[in-house]
């Protein structure tokens, strides 16, 4: 009896798994497919004035090339530093108190390079603005006078484009950032502030509303218990505002990092957005496929970047039965 | 015993509506010994609720006041423990980090962390909840919710404790199970308490006065009934008990002949009538 059981039970498992694995990895293939078909077939008929639209294979061959080049300039820099030491050493071995000139290699950024410089930028645009608005937004969400003192603004700003703040933030930053042995540069800072001007009004506006939303019960639980209001907000508010300030926090995120290729574009900061400019203004052969290229991988860090949010939101709520999608 | 130790004098409320003021209560008059188990009972939206909302200082009245202990109460504070009706416990925190949330904030730097673990993990056993110390409200019967909740209360050590229905949202049974462990714990402690009810049995059988409030608006207390009974009671010695069934019959002829609840159609009809006219009459006045 037992056994049989056992077996039914088996028997729906597989019969519960064979449906996750055609909805979890047939069907996106499927998908993903049907649209390097189309694109296979299409790319043809497109004359551009840098020749035809580059298929599939021509943009898989770019992966390749950028990867030799990534691993030439590796090399080269190898080679650089190899005969460095060679040179330090030998004026050593000739008088033990030679001045020795260690110095960096200063070679092209790779596409690869680029991709860490966006990474960078984009992280440490969006942290600054998460540093602002997460404690903003707890402080409105908490005092009604304040929130309407702020939703103006916000409103007012929310929907400004990143390309109508890079002048102002271009030139703001050319008369303050002044400095001999600058630690950044310029065109970071720049794409920076942009990035983070342009993603802190979803973090804002929704831990505000999460923060606003506590359970009147509960408000009233910490009324009764006198909690001091930090403790107020530690223990209630803030836990009660989490899934609210991570699907900000996620928009925001995404927010981020679409104004960053707009503001490297500008900027020249050595990033993907440069990257794209670049081939753009080169028009080679090659540029098509390479733009296309750098399209599929902005698009898979924007996706890998909003996943780890998501993993980050998974661990830090603390309902982890939570659906998060 | 027999000082006065919550005095409740000419307590009144009014809320604001875009009507005009609502006065939901009106000369509310009561006197609490220390000790004592009073419950307030009424047809739901009669103010009892406000009534408790006032002593815990989560509404200021608009007339008269509460004295406790001779200070008045202007503010919440932990000397009046609340047990809610829907528990309100944290839902992010386990049982025993619900009850150490308040015993922090009332004994810091009174008790060693020793002492405090001591303490919260005694009053998690008084309601019989060792089992589940550190499971979370979503991992326990609504019953046990509610047991945490009466834990949380009685761990700040309270003047008072102020209890809003607290078993109204559980099966019969459980409710059963419930009241005896109160019955039991304030045969222990001797807390002042006062009760919400809405359950005539619940009523009479644990508390020493009952206290039967008239309809809203404007409710009131309409009788007071003393109910001697001996303690420690027992449910089923009670249910052929003259005495109690005559307590008992008291309160259900104050409740459904003296201040029956119109709810003839007609009448119902009118009051819809009513409603459409009044959009924002205050309803929300439990």
């Amino acid at each position: 009896m037992s056994s049989k059981l056992a077996t039914l039970k088996f028997e729906q498992l597989k019969a519960i798994k064979w449906r996750d694995v055609v909805l979890a990895i047939l069907m996106p293939s499927v998908g993903v497919l049907a649209f390097i078909l189309l694109w296979h077939t299409a790319a043809p008929n497109i004359n551009t004035s840098l020749g035809d639209f580059p298929q599939p294979k021509q943009v898989y061959e770019q992966w390749g090339n950028l990867v030799d080049e990534y691993k030439t300039e590796q090399a080269r820099a190898a080679t650089f530093y190899e005969r460095q030491e060679k040179r330090n050493a030998e004026l050593l071995a000739n008088d033990p108190q030679a001045k020795i000139d260690e110095r960096s290699f200063n070679g092209r950024p790779t596409f690869f390079d680029k991709i860490k410089t966006s990474l960078v930028t984009v992280l440490s645009g969006f942290f600054v603005a998460s540093i602002i608005a997460i404690p903003l937004g707890i402080l409105i969400g908490l005092s009604q006078p304040l929130y309407s003192a702020f939703n103006p603004l916000i409103q007012l700003f929310k929907p400004v484009s990143p390309l109508a703040w890079l002048p102002l933030v271009t030139i703001v930053v050319s008369a303050v950032y002044v400095s001999d042995s600058p630690m950044f540069s310029k065109s970071y800072i720049i794409s920076l502030l942009t990035v983070s001007l342009c993603s802190l009004w979803p973090t804002m506006i929704n831990t505000a509303v999460g923060v606003a939303g506590v359970s009147k019960d509960l408000i009233n639980v910490s009324r009764v218990l006198r909690l001091g209001w930090f403790t107020h907000v530690i223990k209630i508010v803030l836990p009660s505002a989490i899934p609210m300030m991570f699907t900000g926090l996620r928009i925001s995120l995404g927010i981020a990092w679409m104004v960053l290729i707009a503001a490297e574009m500008l900027s020249q900061n050595p990033g993907l957005g440069k990257f794209v400019w670049d081939e753009f203004q080169n028009g080679s052969s090659d540029s098509l496929s390479r733009i296309c290229l750098a399209i599929l991988v902005i698009g898979l860090i924007g996706f890998l970047l909003d996943r780890i949010i998501l993993l980050l939101q998974t661990y830090v709520n603390w309902d982890k039965s939570a659906v998060v999608r | 015993m027999s000082q006065i130790h919550l005095e409740l004098t000419k307590v009144g409320i009014e809320f604001p509506t875009p009507k005009g003021p609502f006065c939901a209560l009106q000369n509310v008059d009561l006197k609490i010994k220390k000790g004592e188990f009073v419950s307030l009972i009424g047809h739901s939206g009669c103010g009892k609720s406000t009534v408790l909302n006032i002593v815990a200082g989560l509404y200021k009245a608009t007339t008269g006041g509460v004295v406790l202990n001779g200070r008045e109460v202007n503010e919440p504070g932990p000397e009046r423990a609340v047990v809610f009706q829907n528990h309100s416990l944290l839902p992010w925190l386990t049982a025993y980090e619900n009850v150490e949330l308040g015993v922090k904030r009332v004994f810091k730097g009174k008790k060693t962390k020793a002492e405090m673990r001591e303490w919260i993990e005694h009053n998690l056993e008084l309601v019989h909840m060792t089992h589940a110390i550190h499971k979370r409200p979503d991992e326990l019967s609504g019953g046990m919710k509610q047991r945490v909740g009466i834990a949380r209360a009685l761990a700040m050590e309270p003047q008072v404790l102020l209890m809003d229905e607290p078993f109204g949202a559980l099966d019969a049974l459980t409710r059963a199970h419930l009241q005896d462990s109160l019955m039991e714990i304030q045969n222990e402690l001797g807390n002042t308490v006062i009760m919400i009810t809405h359950d005539v049995d619940e009523a009479v059988l644990l508390s020493d006065r009952i206290v039967m409030m008239t309809n809203g608006p404007a409710a009131t207390v309409g009788e007071i009934l003393d109910v001697t009974l001996e303690r420690p009671r027992n449910r089923l010695e009670l249910a052929d008990n003259a005495e109690y069934n005559h307590y008992r019959s008291a309160v259900l002829r104050f409740l459904y002949e003296k201040q029956k609840k119109v709810e003839s159609i007609g009448a119902k009809r009118a009051e819809k009538q009513l409603d459409k006219d009044a959009p924002a009459k205050a309803k929300s006045v439990a």
